[in-house]
């Protein structure tokens, strides 16, 4: 399991934060991606490998109209 | 056309620091005008722009004052740093009534040039008050110091043809039309009590008129009610420094490093550039924020009809002038070209529709079940001519579809409109109904708080299941969108002064999915520090969306992503250059909330302003129906499962959804609590003494209000 925005959440063997991002359909496009901290940026996102026990935070810069 | 009716002079006057120091009083019963000074207890308690006008509105009315009350005022202000021309966004202009709908101070604000105008002419507010015998053009002309009565019987009501004839009216050629700005309303504006006003600009490459809306609550139909067609200001000269800054070159300096995120970063962010505040509608549909038939579920799989590239691919103009005031590179005020209209007084003409917006495409496509781009096109258009709130009619019609569809009212209760879901028809039909005063236009032009009523009194509804999906608070209607797994944004909605309006807070990303917030009292926080924080815009006279609709590249690094620190910042500096002032970003939330406190004991004192007007119909908080339960069963049996311990799988539907409601009900209940106490206000919502001590708002005349009810 992994840690996604502070719930518990699967995670499977080769899971990339592309993998995640697209498994959890976070289809917005302006968002921050930190693994355990870590800011990943966005030309990363494919190959950047998410490890069991991992805590990710995808944080959706939106604030609305 | 028109006769001129009276006539006054006055000395044209100077702006410092972003203050002409004058407001301007205007009353149309008996066509008189009052000079009255912009004092700096004024300036200090109230800055400008919405403070001015909740100043100035409070002093004109009594708690008997109703919206047609001849003491009632609209007014206008566009705060200090409104008409800058060096950042994005500042051409606002806040108005402020008492509302038709809501019995209480209503603010809303508008793009478009009046506002900066009418403060180069010479005046920091303008307050309309009074009654006239017959339809008025009141004329302000800020070259030559002339404000002048127009008999204005002869001109038409819809906004696209008045505007337009006033503008070229007024101008003395083509090229003049740049320096007028009209504010009118239109045919519906008479018949419901959701007029609103359009705020025109000239678009000199299409060589039309375009309007931006000051939308919300029934502002136009005062204006109406007040026999005003029109205002026009004139002002010719618009150049980088008529506000006499006390320090241009910040002002410049700050601005050219927006302009350069704006360049280098929007077509990577949000695209505003290019589609406008529509670009979200697939967004909210993928995140299930996209409300649908009446709220009743976020999204829907036809949504890709109505997507953001399909008004880009099939209808906007690109590459022209959408920028609704001077330097604004943002530019998200699009609009559709040469659309061929089929329906209403004007079928078979081409027009410019502005548009669309989010609200416009949530609001009168997918919350009507309508997901036709050409009909929400032509629903935007007549929703504008007409002078109608669009989010006001969009949310009630949603209410009478669901009220047909789970046959509380019928057809003929209906005179005869088919007012299904999808019926994109019948929707336009309800349109021009209202503006020729039909039966049924005028019935539905009350808004749901009357609605309600009136269905369970004339068509024996229920009572409880209206309740439940009639989404207002306080008589507003909600704006559009699905929120039901956001607390936060339940309050954000239902604890807005004005009535649930996005313009406070919009938490639901933080809150819903970033999970940022996950006590009450960090959604009080939130409930706290962005409302406070978006009030200031209208205070100052900014737009909104240069805030955060495109951040710095490096946002991402700050402790505080979602507040947008370096644009903060930017905020900061503008106002220090523009009034000389040394606020900080702290002093700049202590501002607004000395606005913001006032604004809600305002509220209780005109009798709607404590807890029993802070409760969000149940359809906000979670699922009214069976099919709503079912539509994400998963999701709501796995909360009763992990957070409530209950079993599902041994429980019916109906105990299903009975507990859902309860749990929701009770933490909505825990969220008031602890935003009141985060406020500084009593349990049942009054503002304390000693908070308004601390801010330096602790005025007598706030006191006398609050004391009896603590």
């Amino acid at each position: 399991m992994i840690t996604v925005n502070t719930e518990e959440s699967p995670w499977h063997a080769g899971m990339t934060v592309r993998a995640l991002l697209d498994e959890k359909v976070f289809t917005f496009r302006h968002i921050i991606v930190r693994v355990n901290g870590e800011y990943v940026p966005e030309e990363q996102y494919d190959s950047y490998p998410i490890k069991d026990g991992d805590d990710v935070m995808v944080l959706h810069l939106m604030a609305g109209g | 056309m028109g006769n001129i009716l009276k006539t006054y002079h006055y000395e044209l006057g100077k702006i410092e620091r972003g203050y002409s120091g004058r407001s301007l009083y205007i009353n149309v019963s008996d066509m008189s005008i009052q000079e009255k000074v912009v004092t700096d207890f004024m300036k200090e308690k109230f800055i400008g722009g919405k403070g001015f006008d909740l100043w100035h509105l409070w002093h004109a009315v009594t708690p008997e004052t109703r919206w047609d009350s001849p003491e009632n005022e609209i007014v206008f202000s566009v705060g200090p740093l409104g008409g800058i021309t060096q950042y994005a966004g500042t051409g606002k202009t806040l108005v402020c009534s008492i509302s038709p709908l809501t019995d209480i101070p209503i603010d809303s604000n508008a793009g478009g040039y009046f506002g900066p105008l009418l403060k180069f002419s010479g005046w920091d507010a303008l307050e309309l008050q009074g009654k006239a015998e017959k339809d008025l053009i009141v004329f302000i002309d800020g070259n030559e110091g002339i404000i002048q009565f127009e008999d204005g019987e002869e001109y038409p009501e819809d906004s696209h043809l008045l505007a337009e004839e006033l503008t070229t009216k007024y101008a003395v050629d083509e090229d003049d039309k740049v320096n007028v700005s009209v504010v009118s309303s239109g045919s519906a504006a008479k018949h419901t009590l959701m007029g609103m006003l359009n705020f025109s600009f000239y678009d000199p490459r299409r060589k039309t008129v375009r309007f931006k809306q000051a939308a919300r609550g029934g502002i136009g139909t005062i204006l109406r009610e007040k026999r005003i067609k029109a205002l026009v200001v004139k002002y010719k000269g618009i150049k980088g420094n008529l506000n006499n800054v006390a320090d241009l070159g910040t002002i410049n300096k700050v601005g050219v490093k927006y302009h350069k995120q704006m360049h280098d970063l929007d077509y990577k962010q949000n695209e505003m550039r290019k589609i406008g505040t529509a670009n979200t509608v697939m967004i909210m549909n993928q995140y299930d924020l996209l409300p649908t038939r009446n709220f009743q579920t976020g999204g829907d799989p036809e949504t890709v009809k109505i997507a953001p590239e399909v008004f880009i691919n099939h209808y906007l103009t690109q590459g022209l002038h959408d920028g609704c005031w001077y330097g604004c590179t943002m530019s998200c005020a699009k609009a559709a070209d040469h659309f061929l209209l089929k329906t209403g007084p004007y079928a078979g003409q081409c027009v410019t529709v502005d548009g669309p917006e989010y609200e416009c495409v949530a609001g009168l496509g997918s919350n009507l079940g309508i997901f036709d781009p050409q009909a929400i096109l032509e629903e935007n258009f007549y929703c504008d001519t007409y002078g109608i709130d669009l989010i006001s009619f969009a949310t009630c019609t949603a209410f009478i579809m669901e009220c047909y569809q789970r046959g509380q009212i019928t057809r003929k209760d209906m005179g005869g409109l088919d007012l299904h879901f999808g019926n994109s028809q019948a929707v336009l039909e309800l349109l021009h109904q209202m503006s020729r005063g039909d039966e049924f236009g005028k019935l539905a032009g009350l808004g749901i708080r009357k609605l309600k009523k009136i269905f369970v009194e004339r068509f024996g509804a229920d009572p409880q299941l209206l309740q439940d999906i009639g989404m207002e608070v306080k008589g507003l209607e909600y704006s559009e969108y699905a929120h039901k797994e956001s607390l936060a944004q339940q309050g954000g909605f239902a604890l807005a002064n004005k009535g649930p309006q996005h313009d406070e807070a919009w938490l639901i990303f933080m809150d819903m999915v970033n999970k940022q917030i996950p006590t009450f009292e960090d959604k009080a926080y939130a409930l706290y520090y962005y409302p406070m924080f978006r009030t200031w815009f209208g205070l100052v006279g900014l737009c909104k969306l240069p805030w955060n609709d495109i951040v710095p590249a490096d946002n991402y690094k700050t402790d505080t992503p979602a507040k947008v620190p370096e644009h903060v910042q930017n905020y900061v500096e503008l106002f220090n250059a523009v009034t000389g002032q040394n606020i900080d970003k702290e002093e700049l939330i202590i501002q607004s909330e000395r606005v913001y406190q006032f604004q809600r004991i305002f509220n209780i004192r005109m009798g709607k302003g404590e807890r029993k007007d802070d409760y969000p119909p149940y359809r906000s908080l979670g699922p009214v129906s069976k099919e709503e339960y079912l539509s994400r069963q998963e999701l709501y049996d796995k909360q009763l499962r992990e957070i409530q311990g209950l079993d599902p799988d041994t429980m019916s539907l109906e105990e299903k959804i009975a507990k859902t409601r309860a749990y929701r009900e009770d933490q909505y209940e825990q969220l008031v609590d602890a935003v009141y106490k985060r406020r500084g206000w009593t349990e049942e919502g009054v503002p304390k003494p000693e908070r308004l001590k601390e801010i330096g708002m602790d005025l007598p005349m706030l006191l006398e209000v609050i004391e009896p009810r603590l």
